[in-house]
């Protein structure tokens, strides 16, 4: 286990430097002259000079590149030409926004998800079966602003019984922090949740018609301890896997959650950064996202490892 | 009860055996979708959300720019079906026009990932000195999160229809590529594809005329699932002001214009998510409809 934990993490590192310097050369990518667009066509040459320097663009891309690399693993993603602070910092602040509300909901996500998924397999071809996944259909085809203002409508405006946005730091008051978070957090999980109850669903139908199910039946096992213990352990890997890449989903879906709730997060920070024009934000946050999303997809291939020791690559 | 149902489906999918013998399998497919309730609703719905968009000019009287002073923010009515904006511009003309390019995106995007992943996916299976250099590539794509990839590629290009698509187009390929890959990879183990090869078929003709073929029922499936997955990421971004440019009616920037008027006009926002929605809906109920209809063991 430790040594292939170790393997992952090395494997890790490249990945790592390939995705910084994808996103060093974003500012690259700008079709045009990217200083120009910045500074605005009336701009007098003196100034885009004067701008190209400051910008560093002035000097050739390799050194850029593994500048930007060298900065970025010590943890100093550049300044924001906006609001002249470190994006560091900027990031700093607003990652506990994001993370607070993107982890409830994934285990609001996951704990609806598996539970709804395993009845509708229990209960295969029976109403319970056919409401679930009618229901779930619903909640994958439903736009996550949409259900979310529908949710703030009902919840927030209607029966009064959360704020319509914002947020609350845990340190500030435990109370306000949750009661901010769990409409943002059922607004980017519902769908989440519809996705894994269905795979839940497909993932133990597969497994409860083997063989060892049956032998267990026959033991005179108790039927949660069948499903629990021999089926929806063996069931569980698949859907692990996508869970790993639906939190991906969520930290990218955050941007939209974040603005429909008027949350200061980091989604919301790239999506605004982007209508500004503010590069340095732009990349870092898409680097900081990313790492964390991979993070989370090697914390999954470790945990298969933990959960099935047959696997050991 | 329970074995008496299953015997049936066994002698009946004996006798459903010797038939597909006789008739292509995909012909049987399109048979078997046919007897699907879902999927015929799914189809009857996307047509009749279809009809009016593309043809939005004989449906609605209203340009979906014309502002009206005199009609700012007004409910449901006879003249306005789901009222009016902001700007007085009448929403059901905004959503017919909207749901337009939400369709195009959706068919465009469907397409061309479709077409792009069965290249990547099936050269990649076939040509093992490629596979290793295309997944890798593949696999640095997939580590961004899709929406975030399509954000940022919206960052660097200008806002338009053509860049919306390309932006979509970058994240969904690489996985469609794998998925076609590993399918692919099965089917080249295939007898089959042994006598091909035996018969003195060439590269091309394998891949052109035994591989893609098959590879298609199951591309079929995921690429209607992925029009559905385009409409909600562009209904996402135009939400978020970085899709189309804002005087374009987009249906995510109905929604998002509709925001700030919740609580008192909530029908403000209400037809254009529900559009998204419904449109989603019918693309993957004839998803699931495809699914089971191509792949009988599937069918739980």
């Amino acid at each position: 286990m430790a040594r292939y934990a170790f393997k992952r993490l090395l494997a890790f590192i490249p990945t790592l430097l390939v995705v910084t310097i994808l996103v060093a050369l974003l500012m690259d990518l700008i079709p045009g002259d990217p200083v120009q667009n910045l500074v605005g066509q009336e701009a007098t040459p003196e100034l885009i000079v004067q701008r190209r320097q400051e910008l560093g663009l002035d000097r050739p891309l390799m050194v850029r590149l593994v500048e930007y690399v060298t900065r970025a693993a010590r943890g100093d993603l550049g300044t924001s030409f906006f609001l002249s602070k470190s994006v560091t910092e900027t990031i700093l602040s607003r990652y506990q926004v994001t993370l607070s509300f993107a982890l409830l909901s994934l285990c609001i996500s996951v704990t609806l998800g598996v539970t709804v998924g395993i009845v509708a397999a229990v209960y295969q071809g029976r109403p319970a079966d056919w409401s679930v996944m009618g229901v779930t259909m619903l909640f994958i085809s439903l736009p996550d602003f949409w259900l979310s203002l529908n949710l703030i409508f009902f919840f927030a405006v209607t029966m009064k019984w959360m704020p319509v946005g914002g947020f609350v730091p845990i340190t500030q008051n435990v109370g306000q922090f949750f009661i901010h978070i769990i409409l943002p957090a059922l607004g980017l999980g519902l769908g989440g949740a519809a996705f894994i109850a269905r795979y839940t669903r497909t993932s133990m139908l597969e497994v409860l018609r083997q063989d060892y199910i049956t032998v267990a039946k026959a033991k005179g096992l108790r039927a949660t301890v069948v499903l629990v213990r021999h089926a929806l352990r063996n069931a569980f890997i698949p859907i692990l896997t996508f869970i790993g890449l639906q939190f991906g989903g969520m930290l990218g879906g955050a941007a939209i959650i974040e603005t429909v709730f008027a949350m200061p997060g980091i989604g919301r920070m790239i999506a605004d950064s982007i209508v500004r024009r503010d590069y340095p934000v732009v990349q870092g946050g898409i680097l900081v996202v990313t790492v964390s999303y991979l993070t989370v997809n090697l914390l999954v291939d470790l945990l298969y490892a933990w959960i099935d020791p047959r696997i050991r690559y | 009860m329970m074995s008496t149902a299953s015997f049936k489906t066994g002698s009946h999918s004996v006798a459903r055996d010797v038939r597909m013998r006789q008739k292509s399998p995909f012909v049987e497919s399109l048979r078997r979708l046919r007897k699907s309730p879902l999927a015929i609703l799914g189809f009857v719905a996307i047509l009749c959300l279809t009809v009016p968009c593309v043809g939005a000019p004989l449906f609605t009287a209203i340009s979906p720019t014309k502002i009206n002073a005199s009609a700012i923010l007004s409910p449901p009515s006879s003249v306005h079906y789901f009222g009016t904006d902001q700007y007085g511009r009448d929403l059901y003309s905004r959503v017919l026009y909207g749901g337009r390019l939400s369709l195009l995106v959706g068919a465009a995007v469907s397409l061309s990932t479709g077409m792009l992943g069965m290249l990547i996916g099936v050269m990649s299976a076939y040509y093992p000195r490629l596979d290793n250099l295309i997944m890798r590539a593949m696999d640095i794509l997939m580590s961004f999160p899709t929406l975030l990839t399509a954000m940022a590629i919206m960052a660097v290009l200008e806002p338009s229809l053509f860049n919306i698509i390309l932006a979509m187009v970058f994240p969904i390929t690489p996985w469609t590529a794998r998925m076609v890959r590993s399918v692919a990879l099965s089917l080249k183990s295939l007898d089959y594809v042994m006598a091909a090869r035996s018969l003195g078929a060439g590269d091309m003709r394998i891949v052109l005329r035994h591989l893609m073929p098959n590879v298609v029922p199951t591309l079929l499936v995921r690429q209607t699932l992925v029009f559905g997955t385009a409409v909600l990421v562009e209904g996402g971004l135009n939400f978020l002001g970085i899709g189309l440019p804002p005087d374009v009616p987009t249906l995510g920037s109905i929604v998002a214009a509709g925001r700030a008027y919740l609580a008192q006009m909530p029908w403000f926002s209400l037809y254009a998510g529900l559009f998204i929605g419904l449109i989603v809906l019918s693309v993957n109920l004839i998803g699931d409809g495809l699914r089971d209809a191509f792949d009988p063991r599937m069918k739980v």
